[in-house]
C-alpha cells in the first residue's frame, strides 16, 4: 500500500528579506519545522525569488548536493573552484559541495526578479572532491512526456549527483497523463507542482503544493489543467 | 540564566569551521567550540563535557568512526552528529533535533 504525505503550498515556512523572497518546504534557516525536515535523502526545497541586482554574497557550503533550476530571469554563479556562468530557464546547475566550496550567486538582471528552485539532496558519500556543472534541458521529442534533468550517472540525461536520485520535468497540457515507474527500489517520489493543477493518483495539487508517495512501484499524473511539475525520485534510507 | 549547550564541531576547512562556529555563538543558548581535526578534538573532550559533537567537513570515513568511538568512551551522553551544508540553512535543525527542542 503506498504511503503518502501532502505538503500544501500555503503550509511552506517562508522568509522574507526584502531582497529575497522564499518559502521553504522543508526545514531551513530560520524556519524549523520538526515535522518537516526532508523526505527521505531530499533535503531542502527552496522557492527563491532574488530582486534584480541583488544576491547571495559568498558562503560557504559542504556535504550536500546543491541542485538549482531557473524559473524565470538568469542567475549567476561564481564559486571558489574558479567556475563563473549565467543559468535560466530551460537550465540545470548541480553543485557537489564535498570538502568544502565557497560560492556566490547574483541576478544578473539588474530590473527584474530571477525565481528559481533551490533543491538539496544529501550525498551518498561524505567529503567527495567539490565539482559544478550545468546543462540545457533537453527539449521531449513528444508533447506530455517527462524530460529527465537529473540521474547518479555522469553519461546518462541531464546533470549527475552522488545519491541514487532521478529528476524528471513534466510539461502535460489538460486531460493528459503519465505513468511513473521508480528507478530504484526503496525509493519514494516527491512531486512538485510548478504550474496548474494535476492530479497524483487520486490527489489533487495545486501550484506549489507538494506530495510524496512511497512504498509503491508506480503512480500516474493527470493534468486537470495546463501543467508543469517536477518528480524528484530519492532513496527513502541514505 | 541557563548555562549554554557546549558543542565542539571538527572540521578541517578553516573557513567554513569559522563560520559554522560564528552561526552557532550568534546563538545566546549555545556555546560553540572549533577543532581542526581527530586529536585536536579528543584532547578538548578530556578537558570539557561538551552536549554535541558536530562532524563537518574534511574527515575521512574512518576518522569520523574513530571519532565516534574514542569520544564515546569520555562522554558517553553526548550526541554526535553530522553537519551537511556548510552553513546556515540545516545547522539550526540538525542541533534543534539533537536537544530534542
Amino acid at each position: 500500500m503506498a504511503q503518502t504525505v501532502l505538503h500544501t503550498a500555503s503550509s511552506r515556512g517562508g522568509a522574507d528579506h526584502g531582497w529575497l523572497k522564499s518559502y521553504h518546504t522543508f526545514s531551513f534557516a530560520g524556519y524549523h519545522n520538526p515535522e518537516r525536515v526532508h523526505f527521505g535523502a531530499l533535503r531542502v526545497l527552496n522557492d527563491d525569488s532574488v530582486d534584480g541586482g541583488r544576491g547571495f554574497g559568498e558562503h560557504p557550503h559542504d556535504n550536500m548536493e546543491i541542485i538549482s533550476i531557473p524559473l524565470s530571469g538568469t542567475l549567476e554563479h561564481k564559486d571558489s573552484m574558479g567556475n563563473v556562468g549565467t543559468i535560466e530557464p530551460g537550465e540545470i546547475q548541480v553543485m557537489s559541495a564535498g570538502t568544502g566550496i565557497y560560492h556566490t550567486e547574483y541576478n544578473k538582471d539588474k530590473d527584474q526578479a530571477v525565481k528559481f528552485l533551490q533543491i538539496w539532496v544529501f550525498p551518498n558519500k561524505r567529503n567527495v572532491e567539490p565539482r559544478y556543472d550545468q546543462v540545457k534541458i533537453s527539449v521531449p521529442e513528444k508533447p506530455n512526456t517527462l524530460v529527465q534533468i537529473l540521474s547518479p550517472n555522469a553519461d546518462d540525461a541531464g546533470v549527475w549527483i552522488h545519491q541514487d536520485a532521478w529528476f524528471n520535468l513534466g510539461k502535460l497540457e489538460k486531460g493528459s497523463q503519465v505513468d511513473y515507474t521508480f528507478h530504484k527500489k526503496g525509493n519514494g517520489a516527491y512531486i512538485f507542482v510548478l504550474e496548474g493543477e494535476i492530479l497524483v493518483n487520486d490527489q489533487i495539487l495545486s501550484r506549489r503544493d507538494g506530495f510524496g508517495i512511497w512504498d509503491t512501484n508506480q503512480f500516474t499524473v493527470k493534468a486537470s489543467s495546463d501543467a508543469e511539475f517536477l518528480i524528484m525520485d530519492v532513496p527513502m534510507e541514505f | 540564566m541557563e548555562n549554554p549547550t557546549e558543542i565542539l564541531v571538527v572540521g578541517t576547512h578553516a573557513d567554513i569551521l569559522q563560520t559554522v562556529l560564528r552561526l552557532l555563538n550568534a546563538q545566546a543558548s549555545w556555546h560553540a567550540e572549533g577543532a581542526s581535526g581527530c586529536e585536536e578534538a579528543i584532547a578538548q573532550c578530556k578537558s570539557k563535557a561538551y552536549r554535541i559533537l558536530l562532524l563537518g567537513a574534511g574527515l575521512t570515513d574512518l576518522e569520523e568512526e574513530r571519532l565516534k568511538t574514542e569520544i564515546k568512551k569520555i562522554h558517553p551522553e553526548i550526541h554526535i552528529i553530522p553537519h551537511y551544508g556548510g552553513g546556515s540553512g540545516l545547522l539550526y535543525t540538525e542541533i534543534h533535533l539533537a536537544l530534542g527542542t
